[in-house]
This record gives C-alpha cells, structure tokens and sequence, in this order.
C-alpha cells in the first residue's frame, strides 16, 4: 500500500532531499567493497574495522540544516557529541533491574517464585517451636548445621558447635551434651529418621521435624507404638 | 467488454466474492470498479481493524453495514511488558457502543491489548441476539460479574476465551449464570482466573454440552476433579490443566491415566502448574496424538521432560521452560520431527548467573533436527555469530524468530564481537521472514543487513542495540513490508525519523522509548504529517517545560485516517498540524 501524498508537499515541507541520509563513507571508499555490506561470515577482524566505519560515517553524514526543528544549538551540539561518545548502546549495570526487561509477561512469572516449604521444628525440651524453610537448603548437610543453630541459640553458653555427621546425624547441644536425633513426620503421618531418602524427595514428604533426646529416642514413640528402637543407628 | 463485465447480476458476484476470505484480496477486489466496491462492502462480514485508533467506529460501519466478525488490536505490544503506562487508553466501548446500534446480528468481537468493562460485557450480552465468540486476549477492566452478564444473556454463545487477560476476581459464582438449557459451548478458556470457580456448575457445563472442543481451566482446579472433567468430555480436542499435582495415590492415577485415554480426540494439553513428576506418566497414552503442547508453568526437570516429549512424534508446536536444558532439546530435534514451532521461556529472568545448562547449543540441535521448523523464540544467557549462522543455513524457512539473550548487550561468547554478522545470517537466509527480535551487542551494521536482506520483514523488535541514527535509517529505508516497528533503549534520535518520515504512513506503528528523540522532531512531525498521530509519553510533566531538544521518553507514532484521538490521558501529548499541542 504506497502512500498517496503528493510528492512535492513531501518535499517542500521536509526537504527529504536534503535530509537524506548518504550510505556513502566519505573518505572511506578505498577500504573497498566490503566497506559497506560485511558478507556474514567474514573474519571478525573485519568487522571492528567496520564498526568503527559507521562511527565516522554516522559523523560524516550528509544531512541538510534546513528541516526547522527549533533548538537551542548549543543544547543540539551536546546531544550529537553525546551520540558520537556513544558508539554502542550502554547497557545498563549488571545489577539493575530493567523496567520491562527481559520481556517476559507478568504472569509467566509468578509461576516460577520460589516456593517456599516452611515446617515446623519441634526440639525436646524445648517450650517452644521453631520454623524452618526446606526450600532454603540444598542437602541435609545444610538443614543439619541450620537445626544446629537452633540448637545452639537456646542453649545458655555459647560455644562452637562439634559437628557430627558420620553416618548418624545426630546433633549435639555443646552446652549440655545432649545428643539429638532428627526424625520428621511424613505425608502419610509416619516418623521416619532424617537422611535416608534423596533430598529432594524429603523435601517433598516432610511434614514437620522433631529433635528427640538420644535417650528417649531409644525407647518406643509413645505416639507411634509400630516405631521400633532401630530408628537409631 | 464493458457490457460483459456488468452483465452479472449482483446476486452472482456476491457468491464469487464469498469465496474470497483474505482481507487484502477483498480490499483488491472493492477497488476494481464503483459496482464491485458496493457490492463488495456490503457483503464484508469479517473486518480486522489492527489499530483500534486508526479509524473510528463510524467510519467503519458506514463503509460496512452488515458486519458479523470483528476484531480489534488496541495497545502497542510493549504494554505487555509494562512500557506503557495505566490509563494509556485502548477502551473499546465507543466500538460496543457503536456497534449494538448498527450491527444487531454481531455474532463475533475479538479484542486483543484493549480495555473492556462490565458495563460493556454487559451491553455486548443485550445487544446481540446470536452473540456466539467472544476472545479477550491480553484485555483488562472487567471482573467476573461482567462474565456473569455474559453466561447469563448469551444463548448462543460458542466460545469464551479470555486468553491471559486479567480479570478482576470477585467470585467463582459466575459460571453458575449459564442457564440450564444451554449446551451450545464448543470452546472455554478460563486459564488466566484466579479464583476458584464453582466446580459443580463447571461440570455439570461440560457435561451438557456434547461439542466442546476446547477447555482451559485455571490452575485453581485440582487434579483429582480433573478425571471426572475429561470423563465427561471425552470428545475434546484441546485441554488446559489445572494445578497438576496431588498427592500420589495410585487410585488416583489410574482414575486419571483412564480418563486420559479415553480422549481420543485429544491434540492439546496445556496448564501443568505445580507439576508433581509422578504424575506425567498418565498422559502418555495420549502422546503420540499431541501436535500441541505448552509446558511453560511446567517446573519439572529435564529427565521428566524428555521422558514426555520424547513420546510426541507428531508435535508440531512445543512450549516450554528453560529446565529443558540443552540435554533435553537434543532430545527434540531426535523425537519431534513435524515441530513447527519452539518457545523456551526463562526460569529465572531476573537472576544474575544462569540456572540451568541452556544455551546457544539447545536452538542449534533444534534447527538440525527439525526441517520443519518455522517459528522460535527462546531465552537464553550465551549466543555466538558461529551458532547464529549455523541456524540461519539449516532453517532458512524461517519465518519468526525472536531470540532474547538475557543480559543486554551482550557480545558473542566467543569472540567477545557484537552479534551483527549472526543477526545478518537469519535475514540473509531466511528471506520469508516476517518477525525478528534481536537481543545482545549490536552496532549498526546489523541494521544494513537487516534493511538489505529482510525484504518480508513485518514486525522488528529492537532493544539495547545500534550506535547512531544510521541503524534506523537503514531499517526504514530497507524494510520494504515493514508494519509494526518497536524500539527501546537505543540511541537513535531525529534524523532518520523525519528523513523517514513518509515511510511512517506505509506502517501500522512505531514504538521507540528512552531514545534519543526530541520533542522538537515530534512537533515537525505532527505538524507536516496530517495522517500519523504523533503521541509522546511523559510521566515526568508537559514536554514543553524542558527543551525542545530534551528527548522525550517514550514515543508512538501510528498512521490514522481518524484523526488525533479523544481519549488521551494526562501523560499523552500530541502535536496537530495547526500546531497547538494538543491536550485531551
């Protein structure tokens, strides 16, 4: 669909002619007939001499003054160094976010949020619970120091906790000695001794955790009389 | 000759011209004689009207009376990702209100990028009696009380689609509106509610209407109602999922795995929010029937994911998130022979280190694998001229490719060049296409290949790219089937938009924010153009109160025959050809 204006409204009231921008590289026809249309494939070598080709270009080109945009020359003078500095598009610090970027739609992301698996912890001894986000951590090595913590912050004397993580998984309260065993209460209501299934696959079944005392770990779950006294290694 | 031609009665040419469905042919056919134009509009049932601002209503009724399909495009497409601000405008009640007076057997209204209201739903369900399609895409400013109006008035009603649109939820009770003896539904989707809607009234509507073919529930359907759902509707072609997950339960699955066989029919399946793994494994039966499937909320693994895919020989177009990994996508190219189109989606945008192994080498094996491929667009963090290029000679039948490289302005990985010679391959080889989006370092020089090569090229969307006003020009003065122009954050400013500037009329818009253009171009602009509108955005205050040569922020210029519009909020200036700017 070609537009009907008359050719010479176009013309007069514009002056395209003498807005046309040239491709032509003054000065720089000797670099040959790759100056201007680079054949994709072409060393890269190539290409820097190029960019820096329609920088020059960009400077050199042939535009008419006559087109009245009114300015303030000093104030356009700036602006066009600002372009001739400018000789690629800054992107933006690393850290930023960009309004709108990458363009992704509102609801494709809250799709992705983390989710966020908070359970309760429950420490023997205890008065009260504490919560843990499951989600926060990549392996049982990491909910293990985590739970320690916890541990540690209800205990009077701050001290450096010993880890000990062999086979056994238990933790200890350096304060008092007391040994505890992580178990957790699965999906179909079972308490089931921390470690022995892949992570992920923890994460995903666990309900809420407990820290039983060593000695009251021995001895059956009053709550769960099927539990037998090997859930301690 | 004369006599011969004119020797058809009216009736007769009417018939031909039926046949004739595309709207650039019927534009063709209204221009060959007085006659021909006549009949031709007042036989014009369907109009496609991309630009809700480049025309009035009243124009478009006067020139076709009888109407019974329309369709209507109202923000530009940066408005997806927030550029463009509330309020911008877009309403289509002029239209509904134009339209229930002139068009009483309106049967279609397709809105996409526009604001609609309840109060216009509802006047839409009084105002035509055989009201049968109604599609909202990416449309806002309604709730689910002006759905309601919808279900209950509409009485021949085939198809609610709502495709992402947001919508105020204020009960699931509107489903219930649907009276009891209707049974006409072919196609809903309702993927984009929030809310639970009223899952009896749900079922019971599927159950009574024997031609569904289309059902896209929303994510607040659970999984263990979605058995009885497909069992009641075992004839349905396409089908969204709600939240895919439940506990495993063996009864369950097999009640599912049933259901799912059961449709024979069935060659979509979206939805798969909250996917549990252990569940994919019911639709398997189904998987060699599928030539659709969007598994972009699916946040499953890649293992799962080739377990899936690796089952749908006949896809033909695959959506997906970037857990797909390279490992995945090789596995693709191997099993998806017929795929027409990929989209991978990022899993996590915003995050400064990419989260799984996706890169440049996943779209490679794609372009190898699939001959068939057409359409793609794919995120991704690393991309390099030798992978570009390699794409560019494998698919050359390409005809979209929008390609987002995460972090702007990012160089070849390899070489640390700017993606120029890449970008130049597609366009050189693939010379039917139509989109492009261009994404990672790039000077001018991607812009002459692009104004050289992209002779087809329709829509160009441009980001943190170009150097000088040189880029632009080229793209304008190339671009031959240039229509929709999009830019953002690049440094072109007024040269060679007015050296341009006729080239403006020969397309449907352009968009360019935070570049360089200043708002004494605009005013030129707008005073010699009669017929573009020239509209500048700017939260930050009248353009006047700063320097002509400040840039303006963002700016959308589209040609019009409707004159400057009347609905401009606040921030939107506009230049006339009197001169005076104009406020709305």
């Amino acid at each position: 669909m070609s537009p009907d204006l008359p050719k010479s409204d176009v013309s007069s009231g514009l002056n395209f002619k003498e807005t046309e921008l040239t491709l032509g590289l003054p000065g720089e026809i000797g670099r040959g007939t790759s100056s201007l249309i680079q054949i994709p494939g072409s060393s890269s070598a190539k290409l820097t001499g190029t960019k820096r080709g329609f920088s020059q270009a960009a400077m050199d080109l042939n535009l008419g003054r006559s087109f009245s945009v009114e300015h303030d020359d000093s104030a356009c003078e700036q602006s066009e160094s600002e372009n001739e500095d400018l000789s690629v598009a800054k992107p933006p610090s690393a850290k930023a976010q960009i309004l709108g970027w990458p363009p992704v739609r509102a609801f494709r992301k809250n799709v992705i949020t983390k989710s966020c698996h908070l359970v309760k912890v429950a420490m023997d001894g205890a008065p009260y619970l504490r919560k843990v986000d499951l989600e926060m951590y990549n392996s049982y090595q990491q909910l293990l120091s985590a739970l320690e913590e916890m541990l540690i912050s209800c205990s009077t004397i701050p001290t450096h906790p010993t880890r000990n993580y062999l086979d056994e998984k238990k933790l200890m309260d350096p304060a008092s000695g007391v040994e505890y065993v992580p178990i957790y209460e699965d999906k179909d209501g079972d308490l089931m001794l921390v470690g022995d299934v892949p992570w992920k696959m923890f994460v995903e079944s666990c309900k809420r955790l407990r820290l039983i005392k060593i000695s009251e770990a021995i001895g059956p779950d009053p709550r769960t009389p099927q539990q037998s006294a090997s859930c301690t290694s | 000759m004369q006599r011969m031609a004119c020797s058809f009665p009216d009736e007769v040419l009417e018939h031909v011209f039926s046949f004739v469905q595309c709207d650039n042919d019927r534009n063709a056919i209204s221009t060959v004689c007085k006659s021909w134009y006549k009949i031709e509009r007042w036989s014009r049932r369907r109009v496609f009207v991309g630009n809700c601002y480049a025309i009035s209503p009243d124009m478009v009724i006067r020139r076709f009376p009888d109407v019974r399909s329309i369709e209507l495009k109202g923000k530009p497409h940066f408005a997806d990702f927030n550029l463009v601000p509330d309020g911008w405008g877009g309403y289509v009640a002029p239209w509904i209100s134009a339209m229930a007076a002139a068009y009483p057997w309106l049967e279609e209204i397709r809105l996409k990028r526009m604001v609609i209201t309840d109060e216009n739903l509802e006047l839409i369900s009084k105002s035509f009696k055989n009201f049968k399609v109604l599609v909202l895409s990416s449309c806002e400013g309604f709730s689910t009380d002006g759905l309601a109006a919808i279900a209950a008035n509409c009485r021949n009603l085939r198809e609610l689609d709502l495709r992402e649109s947001e919508v105020e939820d204020l009960s699931g009770h509107w489903l219930k509106h649907f009276p009891d003896d209707y049974t006409s539904l072919v196609s809903l989707n309702i993927a984009c509610l929030g809310c639970e809607v009223s899952f009896s009234a749900l079922e019971r509507l599927v159950g009574r209407c024997p031609n569904l073919r289309t059902l896209r529930l929303n994510r607040a359907v659970p999984l263990d109602k979605l058995a009885n759902l497909l069992r009641r509707a075992p004839q349905l072609v396409e089908l969204g999922t709600g939240a895919y997950s439940s506990e495993l339960r063996p009864d369950v699955f097999s009640n599912l795995s049933g259901a799912f066989s059961g449709c024979k029919e069935l060659k979509s399946l979206s939805g798969f929010w909250d996917v549990v793994p252990g569940y994919l494994p019911a639709v398997y039966p189904i998987c060699c029937r599928l030539t659709t499937l969007n598994l972009s909320y699916a946040t499953i693994q890649s293992p799962d994911l080739i377990k899936l895919v690796g089952q749908c020989q006949n896809l033909q177009r695959l959506w997906v998130l970037d857990y797909i990994e390279d490992a995945g996508l090789d596995a693709v190219a191997a099993s998806c022979k017929d795929l027409r189109e990929l989209r991978v989606f990022p899993s996590d945008p915003y995050g400064p280190e990419p989260n799984v192994p996706l890169t440049e080498q996943g779209l490679v094996s794609i372009s190898e694998g699939c001959s068939k491929l057409q359409s793609v667009l794919y995120f991704c963090r690393q991309m390099s001229n030798a992978a570009l290029m390699t794409i560019a000679r494998n698919r050359p039948n390409m005809t979209r490719f929008r390609l987002c490289i995460i972090e702007p302005g990012t160089p070849d990985y390899l070489t640390l060049q700017p993606l120029d010679v890449g970008f130049g391959a597609i366009v050189e080889h693939c010379k039917d296409l139509q989109r492009l989006s261009l994404s990672g370092l790039l000077t001018d020089l991607v812009f002459e290949y692009i104004g050289t090569y992209a002779k087809k090229l329709e829509m160009l969307s441009v980001a943190f790219a170009g150097e000088s006003d040189l880029g632009l020009h080229h793209v304008l003065s190339g671009c031959e089937k240039l229509r929709k122009l999009e830019i953002r954050d690049c440094p072109f400013g007024d040269k060679a938009l007015l050296a341009n500037a006729a080239k403006l009329e020969t397309m449907r818009s352009l968009w360019m924010s935070s570049c360089s253009v200043t708002f004494g171009a605009c005013k030129l602009l707008g005073q010699k153009m009669p017929r573009l509108n020239v509209e500048v955005i700017d939260e930050r205050g009248t353009p006047d109160s700063r320097p002509e040569s400040c840039p303006i922020d963002k700016l959308y210029i589209y040609r019009t025959v409707a004159g400057s519009r009347f609905d401009m909020p606040g921030f939107v200036w506009t230049i006339d050809e009197d001169s005076a700017m104009r406020l709305s």
